[in-house]
């Protein structure tokens, strides 16, 4: 009797508001590991269209269960990972992934980091020229010792 | 009354900010000897001020006062105690009266140390960081109010954020903070040297201590925020790229990159003008980071909207702070020439490729982190960039930084003479590729490409830290603590380089249904759930969960995570369990009730080594403190300013 009440008590105060969990725990289970590791892969890489900024694996929120949902019944299909990204950006568009496509509109997030490496080489070259052209005359003697 | 006396405070505290900053930059420009006489009890005045204020709004939170409008928003009668004084920063317009606050302590800190300091430099440094805290000030009192009263008050709180009802969290904005603050002394040293028109190295010399301070203080500050994502949010994940992580990431690597590069303008007088450049830019970075958190911009560009009158505050003071400094750069920088030189393999080329890479590395974060604002404003349609695009992009700049590492802190200023050291860096590396392929393939089983090299890397610059002062101790020669600090906060970086290589690549995870007496096996350990009890605290009520963990039939732990509701804001949190058992973390977060029965959904993980990134994030701070309290700072600032002082006052810039 007791432990029936208190389970109900719990229910209700769970209940209450419709307040949101902090995140989200989904025991879903596939029948094949590999499914499975596609499956977890696919659903931390789609973001939650209600949340801040939280993957749909982590997303407490309805919506994010039944997208879920979604993504293992088209596993379960068979469908490819490439198939299951189209089906999500033809739905929710380019926002819903948060590894962008590398095209047209995105190309510049994926290259910047490559033209900074190679900005940033041109520029140690340059420096490192001009220091070693003054190396000869620059006659200051240096402490040794004072590491740091 | 006391909240109104906190609010006249404010406003005094304002009046003397704005002397503090007048007397400390026109005085030394017009020598009037007596305007600088009265910087320094102008700021003596303005943290007794500001401290005062806030004194005021811990009193009006302790004694339960819901007259006024930021207390009935963030507290509630049932918040305990230590909960009601650290909602002083729970929000946007408390953390404002925090930084003001802490901002005032390091210009007291920086009016005693700079005692010993040319008068007319250390006039100038308080009167840019009076420039800063008027500033601020002023924001507050215009835009931030926490004074403003309700009428009628009212009848209880709504409670602080129960997400901030954690002990990390309530001391991570102070440290955090303080590390921003301690950017700005930086900031403020770059500028007073280029108001001078001194910008030998006597300024960066000066400087360093103080920017290692605030680096160690924002090491420790991230390492909290990280910690406490960990274990409070319930993913268990320790990092997410999220907009507010990378706002403090930023000016931590910028501020990284100022800590080498002040050291390369110490002792050799190069990279001056860039120094500078840093200093402006890590400060500017720091202040981003405090105003775009809590005022959310960043998070969502809508609440920008909702209150524009913040929004064009932040721009215009961003404006003409920063503003101002890159003019005083523009116009000063290019009169600076060095004529020193060194070769590649020298100490200043290791130094140089450190600030490009943490500088690019810096840039990618910012530009992953602002991409969806970009690509919306240049109609390129929304864009979402999360990990999947940080963790690749950042491998870029950091695994080349990594490597240069352990080369660098052997190479000698102006000739490199590796070869020298060719014998010895040879040996440590072998050794420490051995050993991270014996963990790699070894211990675990199943590593991912990155995993060795990584674990190499990591192992690589511990090894190579260590070389140098194992050899000086056993020629029984001394340590010098800036050495010491340096060797301490590298082996701290090779440890944080082996733990976060350990957790990304054998991290297991698992979400499971369990009835009550069910158990799951996961990673070699079995997790008995043992049922749901209600639970109740001063403030919330809620779930806990038992669950027993087993390896091999003996007992390991017992884990009691729990899910709590907030009774005043309806706020469902979860609380992780997380016990410690061979060197991995064992979490076990509560689902959902699935009906049926008491079947709940659990999520558990074990992380190996996952605590030792924030320990290594400990060590890497203690080592900048330290660096910083080295004695040649003290003697040289001594002797320096003896001779500053006879050479009389610098040249006046025109």
């Amino acid at each position: 009797m007791r432990r029936q009440l208190t389970g109900a008590l719990l229910g209700v105060l769970l209940a209450l508001g419709g307040a949101r969990t902090a995140h989200a725990v989904d025991p879903t289970q596939l029948p094949d590991p590999r499914l499975q590791a596609r499956y977890l892969a696919l659903t931390h890489e789609f973001r939650c269209m209600q949340c801040q900024n939280e993957s749909l694996a982590d997303s407490p929120v309805e919506l994010a269960a039944d997208l879920r949902a979604e993504v293992r019944d088209m596993l379960l299909a068979g469908k490819s990972d490439a198939q299951i990204r189209a089906f999500m950006v033809a739905r929710y568009g380019d926002f819903i992934l948060f590894r962008p496509r590398f095209n047209a509109r995105t190309a510049w997030v994926w290259l910047a980091p490559g033209v900074l490496l190679l900005a940033g080489a041109l520029v140690c070259v340059r420096v490192l020229r001009q220091r070693a052209a003054l190396l000869p005359a620059d006659t200051e003697p240096v402490q040794e010792d004072a590491r740091t | 009354m006391l909240p109104e006396l906190g609010h006249f405070a404010l406003i005094l505290a304002l009046l003397l900010a704005a002397l503090q900053a007048f007397f400390g930059i026109a005085g030394p420009w017009l020598g009037r000897e007596r305007w600088i006489a009265a910087v320094t009890p102008a700021v003596a005045g303005q943290f007794v001020m500001v401290a005062l204020a806030a004194g005021c709004l811990v009193a009006a939170f302790v004694g339960y006062d819901f007259s006024v409008a930021y207390v009935a928003d963030n507290s509630n009668s049932a918040l305990p105690l230590f909960y009601r004084v650290t909602a002083l920063w729970g929000a946007h317009e408390g953390s404002l009266l925090l930084w003001i606050l802490l901002l005032a302590a390091w210009t007291v800190a920086v009016a005693f140390g700079a005692a010993r300091l040319p008068r007319h430099f250390a006039a100038r440094v308080l009167g840019v960081l009076g420039v800063v805290s008027f500033g601020f000030l002023l924001f507050t009192l215009a835009t931030s109010n926490p004074f403003l009263r309700l009428d009628p008050p009212a009848a209880d709180g709504a409670d602080l954020n129960p997400i901030l009802q954690d002990p990390a969290l309530a001391v991570h904005p102070p440290i955090l903070y303080t590390g921003y603050v301690g950017f700005a002394v930086a900031f403020a040293f770059a500028c007073a040297a280029m108001l001078e028109g001194r910008m030998d190295q006597s300024w960066a010399r000066w400087t360093r201590p103080w920017t290692t301070v605030a680096w160690a203080f924002l090491t420790c500050g991230i390492a909290l925020g990280s910690f406490w994502a960990y274990y409070e949010l319930g993913w268990g994940g320790f990092w997410f790229w999220d907009p507010v992580e990378n706002a403090s990431f930023m000016p931590w690597l910028v501020g990284t990159a100022l800590v080498h590069s002040l050291a390369v303008t110490d002792k050799r007088g190069l990279f001056k003008s860039w120094t500078l450049l840093l200093a402006i830019l890590a400060f500017s970075l720091s202040m981003l980071g405090t105003f775009l958190v809590r005022s959310g911009v960043l998070v969502s560009v809508h609440s920008f909207a909702a209150d524009p009158k913040r929004g064009v505050f932040i721009l215009a003071f961003l404006i003409v702070l920063v503003g101002g400094a890159l003019t005083l750069y523009a116009w000063r920088a290019p009169r600076l020439r060095s004529t020193a030189g060194f070769e590649l393999g020298a100490r200043e080329s290791f130094l140089l490729f450190n600030n490009v890479l943490l500088v690019i590395a810096a840039a990618t974060v910012f530009a992953g982190t602002l991409a969806p604002l970009i690509s919306d404003a240049l109609r390129l349609g929304t864009l979402s960039v999360g990990a999947p695009y940080f963790n690749p992009t950042f491998m870029v700049s950091m695994l080349p930084l990594l490597a240069l590492l352990s080369l660098g802190i052997h190479a000698g200023w102006k000739r490199g003479r590796l070869k020298d050291k060719q014998r010895t860096l040879l040996r440590t590396l072998l050794a420490a590729a051995v050993l991270g392929c014996a963990v790699a393939f070894g211990i675990f089983a199943g590593a991912r490409v990155l995993t060795p090299v990584g674990l190499t890397l990591g192992i690589w610059i511990i090894l190579a830290s260590l070389v140098d002062p194992i050899d000086r101790w056993r020629r029984r020669l001394s340590l010098p603590r800036a050495v010491l600090g340096m060797t301490i906060a590298h082996v701290g970086l090779g440890l944080a380089v082996i733990a976060l290589t350990t957790v990304q690549s054998f991290t297991v995870e698992r979400d499971v249904a369990l009835a009550a007496g069910a158990s799951a096996e996961v990673g070699g350990y079995q997790f008995r759930f043992e049922g749901v009890h209600p639970i109740e605290g001063p403030n919330y009520g809620g779930a806990g969960a038992r669950v027993a963990v087993t390896r091999g039939g003996a007992p390991v732990a017992i884990l009691t995570p729990e899910k709590r509701q907030y009774w005043v804001q309806r706020q469902l949190t979860s609380v992780t369990s997380i016990r410690m058992s061979r060197g991995n973390n064992l979490l076990v977060a509560l689902g959902d009730d699935l009906g049926g029965g008491g079947r709940w959904s659990l999520r558990i993980q074990i992380r190996p080594l996952v605590s030792l990134i924030w320990l290594a994030a400990f060590v890497m701070a203690l080592g900048g403190v330290l660096a910083a309290s080295d004695r040649r700072y003290r003697a040289l600032r001594a002797a320096e300013a003896a001779t500053a002082h006879a050479a009389g006052p610098a040249v006046q810039g025109s």
